[in-house]
């Protein structure tokens, strides 16, 4: 395989998701199929080939700084998940 | 005719012509939807209420005689597009309780424009998907048989337009999950230029590659709906400034002496099912017939058009996603510290594919796999794209199944990613290289199964491909 179980737990925890072990070994399977599915593209030649990032061309693109209509507090409010006194609650940032 | 199975262009004749009323054709599709969504489930919200409230106004507008190019038509919407105060969960649990407070723009065009929203249409998770089978709301089933799949991502919008729950969708298309489904289900689709629709309020997935565009039951519907739709928005730098074209002005167009490309590689997909060539064959005939000159051609880096496709979109996606925390909005699922919030809430909150992809991208963008994954990928990307280049030097369209299958059976594919991804074979081309593409139906297979032909233009060159689909469509 690929990717180790290891590894995936090692992602997983970057990525901010917690797996249970099934999924962990599920994930650790599929995801090796598909990075051994991409080695085809080692087949091509890319030396000296730009990287396409888009595919506009436009760079740059600004507008005008003005005041317009916006959400109220009370709609963003109401989509928080725990509120109190019009205010996100959110746990600790700061261990002591 | 049932006012439901209507198209845009006849429900709008007969509301001007006071035949039925807004809310008698919103009524239609709403009864419709009532039937059939505890089978085919292509609704995860209908919004009944503000829907009738809507045609109610369009009404008075019509009555007034002030009818807007959409005025009173009922129109659905892909969950994974925001809509304001409207639910809009993007087919995900971490979204269950998500209502926006504001709309996308190309939503609140075609509200100004007088359509009416009559719900949001099921969908894979964010697009992650070509079944559908990756909703936390379940499958969407194929109106034609409902053991298979509907299609997907946005498999809800094409069954709802298929299945006459409503008059048209407006979904997303990445890699395929606009025309694929429409494919699968017998309609119309377009995957427009990136750029040419705003993405504003659009849920990201891949930001590089996602484009917002119409699912219909006609080419020139899906030219009205652009028409509305399309062009720069300031929410959305990736927008560009080009002129609009009227549409449906060149729908009517002969095809005399247009070129249209046969791309070898499409046909000689591993697995090509025979009914599904000789379908596109058959088309390529009608195309002679109306003038077309055919021509043989080659896109050389077709075949390596998944594997950069599912390089670049999971590595958006772990970028994009890190927004999904359950800390300001959505669902939050409670933890020991800030971590475990993070963690928990991303665990009940997305389905598996979403969390494949997140791994995935987080993996191929860690340091040490950058140059090997993505920075590869872009490169093969910028290959894939110069072989579109090249060719539409010499021709002005291409003409492909959508398709190498019609619609397969629902758990078919489920657990085997590769065998889904493998899907998108002949749209993601497209996607990768933001050119458009129009899926139109070209017939069904013996068991009755849905077939598409995709119509490929040159970047911006929306009016060709509209052009060409509708030139088919007219051939009986």
């Amino acid at each position: 395989m690929s990717i180790t179980i290891l590894e995936v737990k090692k992602i997983a925890e970057l990525a901010r998701l917690e797996l249970t072990p099934a999924e962990e070994s599920r994930h650790a399977e599929t995801i090796s199929a598909v990075l051994d599915y991409m080695k085809i593209l080692n087949e091509v030649d890319t030396t000296g080939v730009e990287p396409t990032f888009q595919v506009t061309g436009l760079t740059n693109v600004f507008r005008e700084d003005t005041v317009e209509a916006c959400a109220t507090v009370k709609e963003l409010v109401a989509q928080m998940p725990q509120v109190e006194n019009d205010e996100l609650v959110v746990p600790e940032v700061f261990e002591e | 005719m049932k006012l439901n199975e209507l198209t845009i262009a006849q429900a709008a004749d007969g509301l001007k012509k006071k035949k039925f009323t807004a809310v008698e054709l919103t009524r239609a599709c709403l009864d419709r939807i009532k039937k059939r969504n505890q089978e085919i489930n292509a609704f995860i919200t209908v919004c009944e209420e503000s829907a009738l409230a809507e045609a109610k106004e369009a009404d008075k507008m019509l009555a007034k005689g002030k009818a807007r190019a959409l005025t009173g038509i009922p129109f659905s919407v892909k969950d994974a597009i925001c809509t304001k105060g409207i639910r809009s969960t993007g087919a995900a649990k971490i979204l269950d309780n998500y209502t926006p407070s504001f709309d996308a723009t190309v939503i609140r065009k075609i509200r100004e424009q007088g359509g009416v929203l009559i719900g949001k249409n099921n969908c894979d998770a964010f697009g992650h998907g070509a079944s559908n089978e990756n909703s936390m709301y379940g499958p969407v089933k194929n109106p034609r048989d409902t053991s298979k799949v509907s299609g997907g991502s946005s498999g809800g919008s094409a069954v709802a337009v298929a299945d006459h729950q409503c008059i048209f969708a407006i979904a997303e298309d990445t890699g395929g999950s606009i025309r694929q489904p429409a494919s699968f289900c017998g309609v119309v689709g377009l995957r427009p230029s990136y750029g040419r629709n705003s993405r504003y309020g659009i849920m990201p997935m891949a930001s590089s590659l996602d484009t917002v565009g119409p699912i219909t039951k006609t080419v020139n519907d899906l030219a009205v709906v652009m028409e509305t739709i399309a062009g720069r928005d300031v929410r959305d730098a990736t927008t560009v400034p080009d002129l609009v074209p009227v549409y449906t002005e060149a729908l009517e167009k002969k095809l005399l002496g247009v070129r249209v490309g046969i791309p070898r590689e499409y046909f000689e997909v591993p697995g090509i099912n025979p009914e599904v060539k000789a379908a596109t064959e058959k088309q390529i005939e009608n195309l002679k017939n109306l003038g077309a000159k055919i021509v043989n051609v080659s896109l050389p880096h077709t075949k390596y058009a998944i594997a950069v496709y599912y390089i670049i979109v999971p590595s958006e996606v772990s970028s994009n996603f890190g927004r999904l925390d359950g800390v300001r909005y959505g669902t939050r699922n409670k933890g020991k510290d800030l971590f475990e919030l993070y963690a928990k809430s991303r665990a009940v909150g997305f389905p598996e594919e979403v969390k494949r992809r997140i791994l995935i991208g987080t993996y191929a963008l860690s340091a040490g796999y950058y140059d090997a994954y993505y920075k590869k990928a872009q490169q093969v990307r910028t290959l894939i794209r110069k072989d579109f280049d090249e060719v539409f030097k010499i021709v002005d369209a291409l003409i492909t199944p959508t398709s190498p299958f019609p619609a397969f059976g629902i758990g078919e594919k489920a657990n085997d990613p590769i065998a889904m991804y493998l899907a998108d074979v002949l749209v993601a081309p497209a996607g990768v290289a933001g050119v458009p593409a129009l899926s139109v139906p070209a017939g069904a297979t013996k068991a009755g199964l849905p077939i598409g032909v995709q119509i490929i233009g040159p970047r911006l060159k929306e009016e060709v491909v509209l052009n060409v689909g509708r030139q088919l469509e007219n051939v009986k």
